[in-house]
């Protein structure tokens, strides 16, 4: 397969842009929900035009009602929410819940996943339980309880935990907290009893919540995939998670070499255009070389994902390293090349920064992730 | 099966059947390394094998036309070939500019006269090439060259001075830019093609930080160039004075040469090799050191993936013509890297100069030798000043 979009994709990829940055942009979403101090920290009604567009369900199977799409076309919406930093939860509802479903029940899907579809529901995940991304280590409980079972512990940075109809929640059911094995996924309801939430607002504005499951009830028909077996769902559904991530970055990357590119082109001092010192030109193209890698290693994992490739766990911790770093250096440099505007709360160069920060420590940041690949490849 | 897929069964049996094992093996030195040419020797019989294999299969040049020693491939078979190459790891059966940078060139602005003489000449290994590019006053500002040559008629007779030029001493033909009109920067410069065996052609070996000597210094004195070699078959590449075009386009081959995007051990991660390499050595890898490896094999990585991407797209003319020098810049800072990586897991091994355990040197003269990978072809920081001008559109880039 070549390593660029086909026909199809290139299409979706030009409505997507269109849709988000008419309806997506800044002004109308970010800034929006924040200055009104949003609970949710996006706007329900946007996530409906999302499911208008028929974004909400690209990922689920045809037969349940969804798309059947991949992650490349996944990623295509995605790098446009990065680009114009629209706040939505389609990457913990669309992306890593919906993956996490392939592998439910027929009831669970019924139960849950046409409300994805229609953009009336949103879910979030609940994998952390340290301030770092350490998923071998899951220590929340899930005991054995009549029917069904028990759910103590907690989990921390839970994006939209708080506004979430469903939390997919992965818990040990077996063995020691290190265990790979005896991990059970759970799709635990908004109303579950014994659950509590912690709000806590990001640097990005986004929402997340520390949660505590406090002896919580669930039936035998939350479970996700098998007893004691969830391992492997929770690694297909981090492995989309974390290239939907990546894809998500291109596009903070993108917007933010974009926007400063253009501001070198207009800023004068010293008698001249800033983008005519080659100090600065350098620079700029430096930052261009890297996130032109950063989005072909992105689209290869992609495609490696699709293809249900061997190598798309390699690619997928590859694309989310070098993404990190690509990203990182595009708002780095853009707060720097805009001077003192560039520190203005006015400017949307920093909310890129923001932005970056935090969706590069979700599901694993760039050492975490190199430190994967040095794992995989045998060293 | 898909005619690919046919094709691919086909290759890899083909390649199991005429590529002998020695030539499965990496490349240690220069001898290792097939350039062709009149003076040409293989080091053994299995090279020859391999070579004389490749060339009666059209495999030296596998995308060029068979009319002209290539094998006439589409590139979505090309590249079939190239991943079944590296699959068992073969060798180029053949390395020459010829292939790299003259050939392309000659495809695009050549006369039939001249690519059914010179391109066969080159898929055989027959002749081989040397590019007269540089001048001591005109390196990274190659247009400001002064080699000159004086309209004799049917002639010209050409005068100057070429330097860093790679092998001249090796080489037997030489493509050449020279001024041939003093008044006009750009549209005064001729890309002529002549015999190093000419009189008044001269080569002195300049030795390199490596202690290697593959570059010289190249003079003409009153060197005699013929304008036609015969019906349709000229002397220069496109069009007198025009020659900065074909010197512009083969550049954007030379840098994706350099650029080590078609895959291969440029673009290759080292961190598993390198763990391998310190027990060797009866060491273990540094954590301090295990974590740059990691970082440099994300580059790496990536950068595959782009090199891989930039080919797809140039097939199908997606690629901005300008992405060659993205390529190189990335790709050969990418190489320096690597090696300084190497050099660190061999610590006081791979400062040996001379001993047989290193072969000589070769971790430290390769770990030399990488530091003109981004300097040759175009240096990194023209790379960046062709970026800001034609990919980022910069003011006054
Ligand atoms: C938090 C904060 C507090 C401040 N407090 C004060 C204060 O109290 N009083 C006050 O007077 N000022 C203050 N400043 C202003 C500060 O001094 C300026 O922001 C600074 O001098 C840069 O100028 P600029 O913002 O106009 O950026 P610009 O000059 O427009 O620079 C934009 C970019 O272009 C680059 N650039 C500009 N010229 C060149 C060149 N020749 N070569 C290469 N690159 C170039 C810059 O490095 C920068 O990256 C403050 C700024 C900040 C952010
Ligand atoms: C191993 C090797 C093999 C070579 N083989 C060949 C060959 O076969 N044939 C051939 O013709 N040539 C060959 N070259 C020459 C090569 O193309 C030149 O060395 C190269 O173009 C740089 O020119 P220069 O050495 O004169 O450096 P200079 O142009 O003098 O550059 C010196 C420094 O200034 C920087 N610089 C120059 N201009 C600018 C600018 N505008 N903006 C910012 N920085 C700038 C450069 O990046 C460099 O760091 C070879 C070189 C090497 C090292």
């Amino acid at each position: 397969m070549p390593l660029y979009h086909n026909e199809d994709q290139a299409m979706l990829a030009d409505t997507a842009a269109g849709f988000m940055a008419e309806e997506g942009n800044i002004a109308k979403q970010l800034r929006h929900w924040r200055d009104r101090n949003c609970k949710d920290g996006f706007g329900h009604g946007f996530w409906k035009q999302m499911a208008e567009m028929g974004f909400t369900g690209m990922l689920v199977d045809e037969a349940d009602g969804g798309l059947g799409m991949g992650h490349v076309e996944a990623g295509i919406v995605l790098e446009e929410i990065g680009r114009n930093l629209t706040p939505s939860p389609f990457l913990t509802s669309s992306v890593l819940a919906a993956t996490a479903l392939k592998a439910g029940s027929d009831d669970l899907k019924g139960r849950y996943l046409p409300g994805l579809i229609a953009g009336d529901a949103v879910f979030a995940v609940a994998i952390d339980e340290t301030a770092k991304h350490r998923p071998s280590r899951i220590a929340t409980r899930a005991e054995k309880s009549g029917n069904g079972f028990r759910l103590t512990g907690s989990k921390s940075f839970v994006i939209h935990g708080g506004s979430a109809d469903m939390i997919v929640v992965a818990a040990r059911t077996s063995g020691s907290d290190e265990d790979a094995d005896g991990i059970t996924l759970f799709a635990v309801p908004k109303d579950a009893a014994g659950m509590s939430h912690d709000s806590v607002r990001l640097v990005d504005s986004s929402m997340a919540t520390h949660t505590k499951f406090d002896g919580v009830e669930l039936d035998g028909d939350a479970v996700i995939g098998e007893i004691d077996g969830g391992r492997v769902v929770l690694e297909a559904m981090l492995l989309a998670g974390r290239v939907g991530a990546a894809a998500e970055g291109v596009g903070v990357a993108r917007g933010a070499m974009d926007m400063t590119v253009d501001y070198l082109k207009q800023r004068k001092q010293f008698g001249k255009l800033i983008g005519e010192f080659q100090a600065l030109q350098h620079r700029a193209s430096h930052l261009y070389s890297e996130v032109e890698i950063a989005r072909a290693v992105t689209i290869k994992a992609q495609q490696l994902l699709d293809a249900g490739s061997e190598q798309a766990d390699l690619m997928a911790s590859v694309a989310k390293a070098k993404v990190a770093r690509a990203a990182r250096l595009a708002v780095q440099e853009g707060v720097q090349l805009h001077g003192g505007i560039g520190m203005t709360d006015e400017y949307d160069i920093g909310l890129y920064m923001k932005r970056d920060r935090a969706l590069a420590e979700f599901l694993g940041d760039a050492f975490f992730h190199a430190n994967r690949v040095a794992q995989l490849s045998g060293y | 099966m898909s005619d690919l897929e046919t094709f691919r069964a086909e290759t890899r049996a083909w390649l199991e059947a005429n590529c002998p094992p020695e030539m499965r093996e990496p490349v240690r030195d220069d001898e290792d390394v097939y350039w062709g040419g009149r003076r040409a020797t293989f080091k053994n019989a299995a090279q020859k094998a391999w070579f004389e294999a490749c060339v009666a299969k059209g495999y030296t040049v596998p995308a060029w036309p068979k009319e002209y020693g290539g094998a006439g491939l589409s590139p979505a078979e090309a590249k079939v070939l190239r991943e079944e190459m590296s699959r068992i790891n073969a060798r180029p059966p053949l390395s020459s500019f010829g292939i790299w940078m003259l050939g392309p060139a000659l495809l695009q602005f050549g006369t039939e006269g001249q690519k059914a003489r010179f391109l066969n000449e080159i898929a055989r290994g027959e002749i081989r090439w040397c590019q007269g590019y540089s001048e001591p006053g005109s390196g990274s500002d190659l247009v400001s060259l002064q080699t000159f040559g004086e309209d004799e008629g049917d002639h010209w007779v050409v005068n100057g001075q070429k330097i860093w030029t790679s092998y001249a001493d090796q080489a037997d033909w030489i493509f050449c830019l020279v001024r041939t009109d003093k008044n006009d920067k750009y549209k005064g410069i001729t890309f002529m093609l002549y015999d190093m065996a000419s009189e008044g052609v001269t080569t002195k070996p300049i030795l390199l930080i490596s202690g290697n000597s593959p570059f010289c210094e190249t003079f003409f004195d009153n060197v005699k160039v013929p304008k036609s070699y015969g019906e349709d078959c000229p002397a220069y590449v496109g069009e007198v004075n025009r020659g900065w075009d074909v010197a512009k386009y083969l550049l954007g081959h030379e840098r994706e040469m350099i650029s080590g995007a078609g895959g291969g051990e440029r673009s290759a991660a080292i961190g598993a090799m390198m763990k391998r390499h310190a027990a060797k050595l009866g060491d273990d890898l540094d954590p301090v050191l295990r974590a740059e490896l990691a970082m440099f094999d994300v580059d790496a990585l990536a950068y595959t993936a782009m090199g891989e991407k930039f080919l797809d797209e140039i097939k199908v003319g997606k690629a901005h013509p300008a992405q060659p020098n993205m390529m190189k810049y990335v790709g050969t800072e990418l190489n320096k890297r690597r090696h300084e990586l190497m050099m660190a897991v061999g610590g006081s091994r791979s400062l040996e100069w001379e001993s047989e355990e290193t072969g000589g040197g070769k971790p430290a003269r390769g770990w030399l030798r990488t530091k003109a990978n981004s300097i040759e072809g175009g240096t990194s920081e023209v790379m960046l000043n062709v970026i800001s001008k034609r990919i980022l559109d910069l003011p006054g880039a």
